[in-house]
């Protein structure tokens, strides 16, 4: 019985060996999902003739990439959440990017010692019922008002995005004021914390609730929607949102070089380009996330949602606040 | 050995990482303030809720289709295995959208009422305890379904005559008849209900569950602390340890052996006209709602996306992927099984026995954290290799077990293991022991008997657990997630890249190509039925 368990093994193992990796190759473990880097993907082979070969992981990227080790193929990781980024970093699966075009393209807060190099941003902010709520601009603090009780909703306070607003709440305001602003919220929630990001929009078309938490680019998918989602895209309004006396929650894509890349010089030649202006508008737009090239005008989501002032609040700092933010919302119940 | 080694791997470097890190000493006080009540209450009112209701239909429906003869019944008794070829999170998927406020259950309600917004009426939420707990039974009670069903169908016809003869009626020969003798049968089926309940985590996290297991998770990602998640996860596995212990004493205080000649199948007695059409309707709900709807809905995206962009050619090489994966993973499952459930059942040692046992473990341990407890013993594998082989040898080979595909299997294995091991022994457990005592007195060895005896005998049973773990391999997420090489897609990799994007419709084709290759093994389950062999 164990010969024939071998047997099977070693022939599925023919059967399956992943395509040998080429001199002319590049691999990247991405927890963004393929069909949005494909685009940009299909260009860099076709302009320089490398070969990428994805791997859309979740949970679990860095702790694979740790146990391959030495012998790991992973050249790029693409992490789309600054704690993921910075866990990364800290385990120390990374190596600085050295490429004359980041450090000319990039701002340096967008890439903290060429550690993680940023791609897009995108904002967390407000939504709004365009029937039923008036204003156009809104401060995070206040959507811990009374005025908005039973009228708020928002996806689990556990998830990432939440975690980095959370995080970023606290950094500006402390851990007393940030505990008694979850469970405001909390307090004003139309239902459970739950569901995903567009879900909030469809809650708003429902009645469900007035005011809503999301990230922009679902606003904009939406908006391009061949089914009921446009219904949730044409009932609500993007807010104008800032932290009071301060910017946007923004939270980015970025790129970090693995610490044992076979294929290091083709790996940052993929960086570069997907810093290019033509990379940038394809990425960026086809995500509707605002491009770090600042050479690229007028990107799909400004024109959609307008300009956005980034919050002053360095990712980083956010970051290190992610454990604190994730104890608070569960000492608030904030998901029960 | 092997198998010991596959149950042992990934429980052993889970119990290491958990005792690895003092950083997880400090979260405890937290989660056992803030986390772990909630997550408990939680998990216990799922666990509980799931179980019955997956029970109730599944004893039920196994027993009218089994006992009572009304229309549509021979059709019925295959269909109501369908659910079992959905994934529990792309069922919660289509709820949401089916019973949400676009959907058209309150769309016809607002046409017809001329209501606007929710604020005016109430409508069940599908993402609730209760509405998590109707979805995940309508998912997974063909487990209890199937395991009583295959019971009812072979016992022995005897002892329902001499209840009818003795004047029993229907609901006392239910209650004192099938019901006891359906017990163990129970017991397998609902294990595996209340195991994949434990271990979920789409559709929960989905539905806004705060599980045990979500819990783990978020221990592990927003506190980064991959040993308290461990800890947690190995609370959870005492749990589940004293269930398995319970369920095992439960079976061994019986002896639930029946005849090897199955003989006889006790008739069906046909049932009048309302009795009939409330039986029919009875047994056609569970399929309506777990199969036929969700099915449906898959159906209308597909089509719906093939006229807008057309279909995907990658899907036919992911579904290759998916077939082939699975195809292996029920090979060796099967394999391991039947050497453990036959060395255990001849009581060669204490330790298999045991094992047999406790295979459940690997079936109960969340999807991700089993998968990690593969990855970093295969990877280390992996790397003592690749180093070798270039130190002596000049040759660069990479990483052999990750990229080839047999890291997945390995974690495969020590996840499906339990189904092969129960399902395998509770047919050999239909096997008299006189069988095993003559075979040896005629000098039989132990190979004969296995060959001669048990095969032939355990065959269906063999059949029907390896057709089970065909059907969860097609399923399973995260391990084939986080495990599988570089440019290997399967369709449920798929679903998720979609369903992570918030466009789930878009995954419709490939959860479609799920739920059919699913299909033809959840209809062969249905019709398999034991070896009917001369006297």
């Amino acid at each position: 019985m164990i010969g024939k368990t071998h047997l099977s093994l070693l022939a599925l193992s023919s059967c399956l060996l992943a395509t040998p990796v080429l001199a002319q190759s590049v691999n990247l473990y991405t927890t963004r999902e393929p069909a949005l880097l494909n685009p940009v993907l299909e260009s860099f082979t076709k302009d320089t003739g490398i070969k990428v070969n994805a791997v859309f992981l979740k949970d679990g990227l860095q702790e694979r990439i740790r146990a391959e080790g030495a012998n790991s193929p992973a050249d790029l990781m693409l992490l789309v959440d600054v704690g993921e980024i910075n866990a990364a970093v800290a385990a120390g699966i990374t190596q600085p990017i050295r490429s004359e075009t980041v450090d000319k393209v990039v701002p340096a807060q967008l890439r903290p010692d060429n550690n993680w190099v940023a791609l897009t941003q995108r904002a967390r902010i407000v939504i709004a019922s365009k029937e039923r709520v008036a204003q156009d601009a809104i401060t995070y603090e206040e959507l811990a008002e009374p005025k908005w009780k039973g009228k708020f909703c928002i996806r689990s306070g556990q998830h990432p995005y939440n975690n980095a607003f959370f995080a970023a709440y606290l950094a500006h305001n402390g851990e007393a004021k940030a505990e008694s602003y979850i469970k405001a919220l909390r307090g004003n929630a139309a239902r459970k914390p739950g569901g995903g990001d567009r879900d909030v929009a469809r809650d708003i078309q429902s009645g469900l609730c007035d005011v809503a938490i999301i990230n922009t680019y679902y606003i904009g998918l939406m908006s391009q929607a061949k089914n009921e989602q446009k219904g949730w895209f044409d009932a609500i309004k993007p807010l104008r949102t800032s932290f009071a006396g301060g910017g946007t929650h923004v939270n980015v894509s970025a790129v970090a070089l693995a610490r044992n890349a076979p294929n290091k010089d083709n790996a940052v030649k993929l960086v570069d380009y997907m810093l290019g202006e033509k990379a940038q508008a394809v990425y960026a737009n086809g995500n509707f996330e605002y491009p770090v090239n600042a050479a690229v005008k007028d990107s799909a989501a400004v024109q959609l949602l307008g300009p956005v002032t980034p919050d002053s609040l360095s990712l980083s700092e956010v970051a290190r606040h992610r454990k604190p933010a994730a104890d608070l919302v569960d000492k608030a119940g904030f998901d029960s | 050995m092997l198998g010991a080694a596959l149950i042992l791997l990934p429980l052993a470097a889970l119990v290491g990482s958990a005792l690895s890190l003092r950083q997880a000493a400090e979260i405890w006080p937290h989660l056992a303030a803030h986390v772990l009540p909630t997550a408990l209450i939680q998990t216990g009112l799922l666990l509980a809720g799931v179980g019955a209701l997956s029970a109730a239909i599944g004893v039920g429906a196994a027993w009218l289709v089994t006992q009572s003869e009304f229309p549509g019944r021979g059709a019925l008794e295959w269909l109501l295995a369908l659910p079992l070829a959905l994934p529990t999170y792309i069922t919660a998927y289509i709820y949401v959208e089916f019973m949400g406020f676009n959907g058209p259950l309150q769309g016809a309600l607002r046409a017809a009422t001329g209501w606007r917004s929710l604020r005016e009426y109430w409508f069940p939420e599908p993402r609730s305890l209760p509405g998590a707990i109707v979805i995940m039974a309508l998912v997974l009670y063909p487990y209890v379904y199937l395991s009583v069903r295959a019971l009812f169908v072979v016992q022995s016809a005897a002892i329902i005559d001499a209840a009818r003869t003795l004047g029993a009626g229907r609901g006392r020969l239910f209650r004192h008849v099938g019901l006891p003798l359906a017990r163990p049968a129970l017991a397998a089926g609902l294990i595996l209900v209340l195991l994949e309940t434990l271990n979920d985590i789409g559709a929960s996290e989905y539905l806004g569950i705060r599980t045990l297991t979500l819990s783990i998770y978020t221990t592990w990602l927003n506190r980064g602390s991959l040993a308290g998640a461990s800890q947690i996860a190995c609370v959870m596995l005492l749990l589940v340890f004293a269930l398995l212990l319970g369920e095992a004493r439960l079976r061994e205080r019986r002896g639930f052996a029946i005849s090897a000649q199955p003989g006889r199948i006790a008739a069906r007695r046909r049932l009048g006209r309302g009795a009939g059409m409330l039986a029919a309707l009875a047994c056609l709900l569970p399929v309506l709602l777990g199969a036929v709807l969700p099915v449906g809905f898959l159906i209308a995206e597909t089509l719906r996306l093939q006229r807008l962009a057309g279909l995907d050619p990658a899907l036919l090489g992911q579904l290759g992927n998916a077939l082939l994966l699975a195809m292996a993973a029920s090979l060796i499952v099967l394999a391991l099984g039947f050497g453990i459930a036959a060395a255990a059942r001849r009581g060669q040692e204490r330790f298999l026995r045991l094992l047999a046992r406790f295979a459940g473990l690997g079936y109960a341990v969340p999807g991700t954290v089993l998968a990690l407890g593969v990855l970093i013993p295969v990877a280390a594998i992996d790397n003592l290799v690749a180093d070798t082989l270039r130190r002596w040898f000049g040759r660069e080979v990479g990483l052999v077990l990750i990229g080839s595909g047999a890291a997945l299997l390995v974690a495969y294995a020590a996840r499906f293991l339990a189904i092969g091991i129960n399902g395998i022994e509770s047919g050999l457990a239909r096997i008299p022991r006189r069988v095993d005592d003559a075979a040896r007195s005629l000098g039989a060895g132990g190979g004969v008997l296995l060959r001669q005896f048990y095969w032939p005998l355990a065959r269906p049973a063999i059949a029907t657990a390896g057709l089970l773990v065909f059907v969860d391999v097609l399923k399973e997420l995260p391990a084939t997630l986080l495990l599988r090489p570089l440019g290997v897609e399967t369709l449920a990799t798929t679903v998720y890249g979609h369903a992570s994007r918030g466009v789930f419709e878009e995954g419709a084709p490939a959860a479609l190509l799920i739920v059919l290759a699913g299909l033809v093994p959840a209809l062969i389950l249905a019709r398999i039925r034991p070896a009917q062999k001369e006297p």
